[in-house]
């Protein structure tokens, strides 16, 4: 049975074209993350590993759960962000523009290039650690569970900074003065039960937080909260800034006049 | 028939500009259509607002029936746009990007013939595999031709098309556009060479500060402007008493507008009584040119 038909090729093609423009830059789009990556884990562990133990687990096996997920979602809402402000600044966003795809087409097209490129990402890590680390996997639907919906929140929210941005300082500005302190205070490096009370309610502000901890409860069965209060405030969170993009793009912001 | 283009009472406003007031324009299928005007005049806005690009504050556009807000889906299927800006997807190849191009119209494989014409027709055949980053100006606009026609629309717009492109190449452009009409396109074209227009387009719309101040067939317009012009070339600077006349002055040579042939008789008297050598003269007839410096230069 041909699952494409007239009209879902226009997003299906979308889709694509998404997955093949990362894909032909993957050194920068993939294997560049997944070495940043290791490196962070190459040093922490080497430092920690003998010193620190969380959750009754050894540090190197805490910490790359942790990483997996920051990449995955730092890459998902790269990929999404960075093909729109690119579109719009060389002024090809219009050869989709000008196309029969609707506003909610569009949204997933763009939302599931998005977490392909986090998943992949995720699993590029996931592959190179497994080699060094013998990383257990006592819930594997959770893992995949948070890597999809941190990835479509991400991938949703670089739609939304994609948007926004009209030139490349501001997408960089989002990226270092949202993303980066987002996802280096959610608890990737440490438990948040490490920190002071007041830092640990703050913690809890953190959506970047409950998608760590949920996604590193997938391999470990160990986590600061309960990975059912993860995953609700997950697809609450990917719920909110779904309806925010979509009435983004319905409207046309910053991009039909 | 239905029309390829309607446009009812439409209006469009940027914040306090008021940049498109009231346009009324029927264009019909088969038709090959200018849109003429200075910059800032509103083609481009009426062009984006048919495509899509932006929406209208007021009144209604269709292309071949379909309404193009409420109906967007059909009416951007029968519209293919060729953009005035040189813009480009660097990451993929010219038949790639025309894949992509008819897919996002929902066409698949069965469609691969119609982008190879395509392909062969522009002249991008050795072209088809190189990526669009390292094409030329001239075959980017090509490619910008291919990927506008990928889906195989009724109505072409061409917002430009030759604005810095070379003569042969311009020559090419047009041979393929009105092969198209020909076959039953309809093809608007908004240029500022005016003989371009004069020569291909059959009926003419003048737009200025976003309203059309003459719609009518080429030849209509033409006729409506028996004037002519008269080229000077002077021993010595054109008298004071003709300056009103002067139309431009280029190497020492000046074209007079004439409202009427007798005037020449004025002229030449004018030249004799303050000394002036004729070196050579010649009289033109008006050509769209002076149709539109006429109307659009009117206060």
């Amino acid at each position: 049975m041909n699952l494409i038909s007239s009209s879902t090729r226009g997003p299906w093609t979308l889709f694509k074209k998404e997955l093949l423009r990362f894909w032909r830059v993957s050194f920068q789009t993939v294997a560049a993350p997944v070495m940043t990556a290791l490196l962070y884990l190459l040093v922490f562990s080497h430092v920690l590993e003998s010193r620190v133990q969380v959750h009754g687990v050894n540090y190197t096996s805490f910490l790359i759960p942790g990483l997996i997920m920051m990449s995955v979602l730092q890459n998902a809402f790269a990929n999404s962000s960075s093909s729109l402000i690119q579109s719009k600044v060389m002024g090809n966003i219009i050869f989709v523009l000008l196309t029969p795809i609707s506003y909610l087409e569009f949204f997933l097209a763009f939302l599931a290039s998005s977490i392909v490129r986090g998943l992949v990402v995720g699993l590029g890590i996931y592959l190179v650690a497994i080699i060094f680390i013998d990383l257990p996997m006592v819930h594997p639907w959770l893992i995949l569970a948070f890597a999809v919906l941190g990835s479509a929140l991400l991938g949703a929210f670089g739609i939304i900074a994609g948007i926004w941005a009209d030139k490349f300082d501001q997408m960089a500005a989002f990226q270092n003065f949202i993303i980066m302190p987002l996802s280096f205070l959610s608890g990737v490096f440490y438990s948040i039960h490490s920190l002071p009370p007041f830092w640990q309610a703050v913690s809890q502000l953190n959506p970047f937080f409950y998608m760590i901890d949920g996604f590193r409860y997938g391999f470990l069965g160990v986590g600061d909260i309960s990975p059912a209060i993860s995953l609700s405030v997950v697809g609450a969170s990917f719920f909110g800034l779904s309806l925010i993009t979509l009435r983004m793009l319905k409207t046309g912001y910053k991009l039909r006049g | 028939m239905t029309p390829a283009i309607k446009i009812d009472q439409v209006h469009k406003h940027f914040g306090t500009l008021h940049a498109l007031k009231g346009i009324d324009l029927t264009i019909e299928q088969g038709e090959f259509f200018a849109l003429l005007g200075p910059n800032g005049a509103g083609k481009s806005t009426l062009i984006n607002l048919l495509a899509g690009l932006l929406r209208p504050s007021s009144g209604k556009l269709s292309v071949m029936g379909f309404d193009v807000v409420q109906q967007y889906r059909q009416a951007r299927h029968a519209l293919g746009v060729v953009p005035q800006e040189l813009v480009f997807d660097p990451f993929f190849n010219v038949r790639e990007m025309l894949r992509f191009q008819a897919g996002y119209f929902g066409l698949g494989t069965e469609n691969d013939p119609w982008i190879d014409e395509v392909i062969e027709a522009l002249g991008l055949t050795d072209k088809a595999t190189t990526n669009m980053r390292r094409l030329s100006g001239g075959m980017k606009r090509r490619a910008l031709i291919a990927q506008a026609l990928a889906h195989k629309p009724p109505v072409l717009v061409l917002d430009e098309p030759t604005a810095g492109v070379d003569v042969e190449l311009r020559q090419i452009l047009w041979e393929f556009i009105k092969r198209l009409n020909r076959e039953g396109h309809t093809i608007i074209l908004t240029t500022h060479y005016l003989e371009e227009a004069e020569t291909l387009c059959s009926r003419v719309a003048m737009m200025k500060q976003g309203e059309i101040v003459a719609l009518d067939s080429t030849a209509n317009l033409l006729n409506h402007f028996p004037g002519k012009n008269l080229r000077l070339k002077l021993g010595s600077a054109l008298p004071q008493s003709l300056s009103a006349m002067l139309r431009n002055e280029e190497d020492g040579e000046y074209m007079l507008a004439l409202s009427e042939v007798t005037q020449v008789e004025y002229v030449l008297a004018e030249l004799r009584s303050a000394n002036v050598v004729v070196e050579d003269m010649q009289l033109i007839e008006a050509d769209l040119e002076d149709v539109f410096v006429e109307l659009v230069g009117r206060k």
